[in-house]
């Protein structure tokens, strides 16, 4: 039988990287995510798997370590918080534009500059509309259960190795933070130099005398190269919108309202829609399971069904721009937050729904 | 079966461990169980709470606003939490330096006198343990054994020749309590 094991999500993350097989982990401490870190001091699994685990000197160089092990074709991950992450930002452009496998965790604190540690979501724009510069997106999956902490770890890698893009895990304080029962996934080894050699043509090696050199750069004077570049990128982004759109739907088949929430505030508003149904208001929850590519098409359905839509983020209103754009202007469309590291309570929630919907204007 | 229960007191007390063993606790139980705390500095003095919820079916918000149960420890707490327990819920708190009580009346107060009862055991760390044994006598949601299993987790091997001390505690908050 499987072991049910109760930690934090940030510890979680450390486990599942180490039952992965992961090759490296370069970091840096920052509150919320220590543990992550800290967990994998403690599992010490370069004795076990032989996954690398670095204290690095700073984020920049975390994110470059990963830059440098990625392009090997190794599988290798980094975690940290909003203005960490905000560091890393530089690196993330060249890895995408690289087209290397990656994972980036950002457990994001309450910004913007140095801010709080406390939890919000206020990098949505930062993870989902590119942070670095040029014409780039990754995959960003937001885990609202520390069961979700470890699945996306393996979950992060396969696509990342799959469309040869980094992928984030954009989660925040609260799951980082919270302790819950988690099932981790089973152990196996790391890949082998012969499988990485199969599986990633691409990478940097080593060249045997069989092969021509294999160079990766994100340099290319000449533009029309450089445009071919990005139009390969954007196609790799085609495919992805088609392929791997994730999110979840609850009470939504009679729903006459929709709140639409990502990551643990998902959980908040579940909360908050459970009670409403005990009064007879019927609301329904779309919760993101992927920030980019964006659930647009389910948003767009439920838009013609219900009479209004919710969106609720640790932020000013972010991912409300997405909500928008897939509903159009056929239902109103309104916001609510908590800025700075405050976490709502379901009933601050369902006193907001109320406000917005069901006082008369 | 669903229990929403605050801890709350000064960072330092063992606010944040009590929580911790009676999740494992818990888990002992195949119950589902969330542990939500107030990080970061607070560990190092202010106030720390800790929100634990404890049930039969999955649990979505980890995040409250009322609860069953309120563990009160010191006045800040209180003066915080009070208004947050549902009505007829449960109120525990330790008497030693509050100097406001609890006012409301629609809901179960119980005084716990647990800091005068660490003099007993000459052992000011056995503190969070009784307020354990007192929250367990009222509100049973755990048995005993599991949270003996709970606390052979939380505890680091060095510390398991505490287990009996620890067990002395619970028992001794459990006594202090008259339904």
């Amino acid at each position: 039988m499987e072991e049910v094991r109760l930690m934090k999500g940030n510890e979680a993350i450390a486990h599942a990287a180490v039952r992965y097989g992961v090759d490296g982990y370069f970091g840096y401490p920052i509150t919320p995510q220590s543990e992550v870190l800290e967990t994998l001091e403690e599992l010490m699994p370069w004795e076990t798997t032989g996954m690398v685990v670095l204290q690095a000197e700073s984020e920049v160089a975390a994110i470059n370590m990963v830059y440098g092990g990625a392009s090997t074709g190794k599988a290798v991950m980094t975690s940290s918080s909003s203005p960490g992450v905000s560091l890393m930002q530089e690196g993330l452009s060249y890895i995408a534009a690289g087209e290397l496998p990656a994972l980036v965790v950002n457990v994001m604190r309450g910004g913007p500059g140095l801010g709080t540690i406390h939890p919000s979501q206020a990098d949505y724009f930062q993870a989902t509309k590119g942070g670095g510069h040029g014409d780039y997106h990754f995959i960003v999956l937001a885990p609202a259960t520390v069961q979700e902490m470890a699945d996306f770890v393996g979950l992060g890698f396969d696509l990342a190795f799959k469309y040869r893009t980094p992928v984030m895990m954009l989660a925040d304080g609260i799951v980082g933070q919270m302790m819950e029962k988690v099932v981790l996934p089973p152990a196996r080894p790391r890949r082998t130099e012969q499988e990485i050699a199969e599986q990633c043509p691409w990478a940097v090696t080593g060249r045997p005398e069989w092969r021509k050199p294999n160079v990766l750069t994100t340099l290319e004077l000449d533009s029309y190269k450089m445009e071919e570049n990005n139009r390969r990128y954007q196609q790799t982004y085609d495919l992805i919108k088609r392929n791997e759109v994730r999110y979840k739907e609850y009470h939504t088949e009679d729903a006459e309202y929709l709140i639409v929430a990502f990551g643990s505030i998902a959980r908040i508003c579940l909360k908050a829609i459970e009670d409403a149904r005990e009064r007879g208001i019927k609301i329904g929850l779309v919760r993101p399971v992927t920030l980019w590519p964006f659930p647009e098409e389910i948003i767009s359905e439920l838009s013609k069904k219900v009479k209004g839509i919710l969106v609720v983020e640790l932020n000013a209103g972010q991912m409300i721009e997405d909500v928008r754009m897939a509903a159009k202007d056929r239902v109103p469309v309104y916001h609510f937050g908590r800025l700075g590291g405050i976490v709502p309570n379901p009933q601050e929630v369902l006193d907001a729904f109320e406000d917005r919907f069901l006082k008369s204007k | 079966m669903k229990e929403e229960i605050i801890i709350a007191g000064f960072g330092g007390q063992g606010v944040l461990s009590m929580g911790k063993i009676l999740a494992y606790a818990a888990l002992t139980d195949n119950l589902e169980v969330t542990w939500m705390p107030s990080y970061g500095p607070e560990q190092r003095g202010g106030t720390a709470n800790v929100t634990v919820i404890l049930s039969d079916k999955q649990i979505s918000s980890p995040v409250l606003d009322t609860f069953d149960t309120a563990v009160i420890l010191n006045q800040q707490s209180l003066d915080k939490f009070e208004s947050k327990v549902k009505p007829g819920g449960t109120l525990i708190y330790d008497s030693y330096g509050i100097h406001r009580s609890p006012t409301r009346t629609d809901i179960n107060v119980y005084k716990v006198d647990a800091m005068e009862a660490t003099f007993d055991f000459k052992n000011a760390k056995t503190y969070n343990m009784i307020v354990l044994g007192a929250l367990l006598k009222i509100r049973p949601v755990v048995p005993l054994e599991s949270v003996m299993t709970g606390l052979k987790k939380v505890l680091p091997a060095r510390h398991h020749h505490l287990l009996d001390l620890n067990r002395q505690a619970i028992t001794k908050g459990m006594d202090l309590v008259k339904l």
